[in-house]
């Protein structure tokens, strides 16, 4: 049967209704300057012409008409590929306050239309749901009265946390004594900056963000840590004194170690830590994902590939078949590397199976540490279904894990740290400390450090989330120097130093209260609250109402 | 805020002389208990042996006093002496007291062959044994210590009443070391296993102040497996377990205590002379920093006592005496009760860097700071 042409309508045509942004826009304060159109990193608005009536009211009947004009007007496009994301770039750039996008509670017709082509919904960013458990866990246990709380603007505060494998007491003593190899332990400031790659990242942002920890190291005395992510480092920075606050992560792809093995003679000191990335919290069961959008020229010789090719790693390292092979091969490849002097750890999404990753560990002697990232982790790269519905909460994974080596007596030996979902909604160090008293020695921050330090537009309301296109509009996680080269490094640091500062102070408005300041409050879950029972029951921790 | 007060002297004295100090002090606590620890004992109607236990506790019933005798009986253990309080029936509530247990025990013939490590597990064992007996039945047995050489009592109620209850004053006990804490352990629940000093294998301490680092230290302690660390009805309990690990586990001296529980900062161990040991003592232990505010004091099998401060110096404390005879106190009202004639000069108040030792020689006391280098040399 022929379909008629007079409704101009087809299955997968969308109104402005049907979309989660919409682009509102105010005639009467727009001088039609163009910044809006031609900052729109999705070519979603752009100059329309439009027929404008008008009607002649005169009183004299026989001059009354309707005449028109031709207007130019900001239109917002209705098609999928160039659907508005929500970053309001427009409006960063308008000069008149005339155009902003609002959110479209409705829901979003729009979400059944992206099979465009038969290929599934990929997108970077975060998971998209606001609910955070770590918001709702509050710190109860004030010393009041029975000893007096602590003073967090004058006390002295102990507030760095370890990363490397811990001996036992008297395995340190029977060492010490004999002159036998000790793991290296790294003193770390908790809250780390999680893998972000240097393709991923753009290298202004790369740059500012080291720039602010090598300032939160050197000056401020705040051993703050960076993961690097896999794809290697930029050369300059591999031999540069900087190595020590970065955390070389090695992924199943090996992306970026040609490089770093080549460097290994020039370094002038050794990385802070290697990262073996097993799982990723976003996309568990997927590879790291840098699409051909990003892959520059440089980040092509960085990772030993031409330019403008996908870049997909394979969901587990191709020489393993066995966790022990990770454990017993892999570590130990790389500690050797680094004469042992360099804490390895793997990384893994969290699972029902984290426990049996980290009783593996417990037994490998050479095991550093092992990072635990939730599903509600961010990347720069996935499938929308995989972020949105693959994975494990982390705060339960982490304290299932966590009681599980306390109940070995070797929680002092195998440092946790978690990920996933922390400051999402902006509480950063409420999440990370709830995080460290449920057992945690630290937490790492990526998508929070992106939003505070460089001002990254996403939220989990879909806001943005292009970071796999390379159209970054803030130049954040674009290769292309149109956009990165928005992004003032200086600036980057400035805000990096400024958001581990904020943290800081915060950490001692937590722990002054609860008595703590010698140490971390690391698995001091008798400080923890919820109202909520049944998470209360499972996280073994006070319900309180 | 609870008060503490210790004193050592060669010439062993009357308990109850502390008890009376400590009413010097009485504004610092609420009556809600006492806690005393005895060392070097005097019976004034027996001769104690060397290595002869002596089990301090409460048979709250006479059920579980028959049951205490068939326990020890059973595993070889042969009364030597059986210490009758002199109880002033007048002051005595008999609910739920059917006998303060006092009592020195011969070892068992099998363990002759035991090494002293060995005894001593196995000291404990029994104490632990008993103290789970009475636990699973109904809590009528209550056990405080079993060793050779310590008397403990702890009882609910104003210090200075529980000593007249049991005629303290009578002058039939006296020690070298006496230990008193004033009140229960009101943080959490009332339990006479709450109350201070705690006993762990000749391991005494009593603290005061709250110890806010206290489950992740206990669940340190109980995830190492040793069967003496457990208990825990108390937040300070941890303290002796810690100093007992630190000197019977690691072997290593009084000084290293405060290293474990208050270490200094990254920045003090750069300059410190064996700071690379000392760093890496902190990694290992890092579950066993204490936050405060405490000060700790503490006494050992050989007669050594000693007082730390949390690293605050949130604590009151003082150390003064003469040579010879040296009392600890909260305060310095507590030090002049209980060492009438001392000698000013020899006062002294620890800061946050200190531990005061006091030597079983008692002549003089030392005060050793965390900045001086640590005296394990074969290590360090």
């Amino acid at each position: 049967m022929v379909s008629i042409r007079s409704i101009p309508t087809s299955p997968g045509s969308l109104t402005l209704a049907d979309f989660p942004w919409i682009v509102e826009h105010r005639e009467d304060r727009c001088t039609l300057c163009g910044k809006c159109t031609a900052v729109c990193p999705k070519d979603a608005i752009h100059l329309a012409y439009k027929r404008q009536r008008i009607p002649n009211t005169s009183l004299e009947k026989s001059k009354q008409n309707m005449g028109y004009k031709t207007v130019i007007s900001i239109e917002q496009r209705t098609d999928i590929e160039r659907r508005c994301i929500g970053c309001a770039m427009c409006s960063e750039v308008c000069p008149n306050t005339a155009i902003w996008p609002t959110l479209n509670t409705e829901t979003n017709r729009d979400q059944f239309n992206r099979h465009v082509g038969g290929a599934a919904w990929t997108r970077g960013g975060r998971r998209n749901d606001r609910s955070s458990l770590l918001d709702q866990i509050i710190f109860k246990r004030i010393s009041m009265l029975t000893d007096p709380a602590l003073d967090a603007g004058r006390h002295e505060f102990q507030l760095n946390t370890l990363l490397g494998r811990v001996l036992a007491p008297d395995e340190y003593i029977k060492r010490t004594v004999n002159g036998e190899w000790i793991p290296p332990v790294r003193e770390i400031f908790p809250f780390v900056i999680g893998s972000m790659s240097f393709g991923a990242l753009s290298p202004n942002m790369w740059l500012g963000v080291l720039q602010g920890v090598a300032y939160c190291n050197e000056v401020l005395g705040i051993p703050v840590a960076m993961a690097t992510g896999e794809g290697g480092c930029p050369p300059w920075v591999l031999k540069s004194p900087f190595l020590k606050y970065i955390i070389l992560q090695i992924a199943s792809g090996y992306f970026g170690w040609d490089e770093i093995i080549r460097a290994i003679p020039d370094m002038q000191c050794d990385p802070l830590a290697i990262e073996i990335k097993y799982g990723q919290g976003a996309k568990p069961g997927d590879g790291g994902l840098l699409m051909w959008h990003k892959v520059s020229s440089l980040i092509g010789r960085l990772r030993g590939v031409p330019g403008g090719v996908d870049l997909p790693s394979p969901p587990v390292h191709q020489t393993l078949y066995s966790i022990e092979e990770s454990v017993m091969k892999m570590i130990q490849s790389m500690a050797t590397a680094w004469g042992f002097k360099v804490p390895v750890y793997p990384k893994i999404s969290a699972s029902a199976s984290s426990k049996a990753v980290l009783n593996n560990l417990v037994r490998n002697p050479y095991a550093a540490g092992l990072l635990i990232d939730g599903i509600d982790g961010g990347t720069g790269a996935a499938y929308n279904v995989s972020m949105q519905a693959t994975g494990h909460p982390i705060a339960s994974s982490l304290r299932e894990c966590y009681l599980d080596i306390v109940k070995q007596g070797k929680q002092n030996e195998i440092p946790l740290f978690a990920a996933g979902g922390v400051g999402k909604n902006g509480n950063v160090a409420q999440n990370g400390m709830a995080l460290m008293m449920l057992g945690a020695s630290g937490v790492h921050i990526g998508k929070y450090v992106m939003q505070a330090a460089a001002g990254c537009l996403g939220n989990e309301n879909n806001r943005c989330n292009v970071c796999n296109l390379g159209i970054c509009p803030k130049g954040i996680t674009s290769q292309n120097p149109k956009l990165y080269r928005r992004l003032d490094p200086d600036k980057v640091a400035q805000n990096v130093v400024d958001l581990f500062l904020n943290i800081r102070t915060e950490m001692k408005k937590i722990m002054a209260p609860l008595g703590r300041s010698q140490s971390l409050p690391i698995g001091m879950s008798d400080a923890l609250g919820i109202n909520d029972k049944a998470a209360a029951d499972l996280l073994k921790i006070t319900y309180v109402c | 805020m609870c008060r503490l007060a210790m004193k050592t002297a060669e010439t062993p004295f009357s308990p109850y002389s502390i008890l009376t100090s400590m009413e010097a002090m009485k504004e610092g606590y609420d009556g809600s208990g006492i806690g005393l620890l005895l060392r070097g004992i005097e019976f004034a109607e027996f001769k104690q042996g060397e290595n002869d236990p002596i089990l301090s506790g409460i048979a709250h019933t006479e059920e579980a006093w028959y049951r205490l005798m068939d326990i020890m009986e059973g595993k070889g253990f042969k009364i030597k002496y059986d210490h009758e309080y002199d109880i002033d029936p007048e002051l005595f509530d008999p609910a739920n007291r059917y006998k303060y247990l006092l009592r020195v025990y011969k070892l068992p013939k099998a363990w002759r062959d035991y090494d002293q490590k060995k005894i001593d597990l196995e000291l404990m064992k029994t104490r632990l044994e008993l103290r789970e007996d009475g636990e699973a039945h109904g809590g009528d047995l209550t056990i405080f210590s079993f060793w050779p050489d310590v008397i403990s009592i702890k009882e609910v109620g104003w210090p200075l009443d529980a000593g007249k209850v049991l005629r303290l004053d009578d002058d039939r006990i006296k020690a070298r070391i006496v230990m008193a804490q004033g009140r229960q352990n009101t943080n959490y629940g009332i339990n006479l296993y709450a109350c201070h000093p705690f006993f762990i294998e000749g391991v005494a301490s009593m603290t005061n102040g709250e110890n806010t680092a206290f489950v992740p230290i206990k669940e340190w302690l109980i995830g190492t497996g040793f069967p003496g660390y457990s208990g825990y009805q108390s937040d300070s309990e941890v303290f002796a377990h810690i100093l007992h690990y630190v000197t019977k586990k690691l072997d290593l001296p009084l000084e290293a205590y405060k290293h474990v529980i208050t270490p200094l900062s990254t920045g003090e161990l750069a300059k410190h002379p064996q700071g690379d040991f000392l760093k890496g003592l902190r990694e290992v232990c890092r579950r066993f920093i204490i936050d405060g505010p405490n000060c700790v004091m503490a006494s050992m099998p050989d007669e050594t006592s000693m007082m730390v401060m949390d690293h605050k110096k949130m604590r009151p404390a003082a150390i003064g005496g003469k040579p010879g005879e040296w009392a600890m106190a909260s305060e310095m009202c507590g030090l002049e009760a209980m060492i009438p004639d001392r000698d000013p000069i020899y006062d002294f108040q620890p800061m946050r860097d200190h531990t005061i030792i006091v030597p079983s020689h008692r002549k003089e006391y030392k005060i050793w700071s965390q900045f001086d280098p640590f005296p394990l040399p074969q290590v360090a």
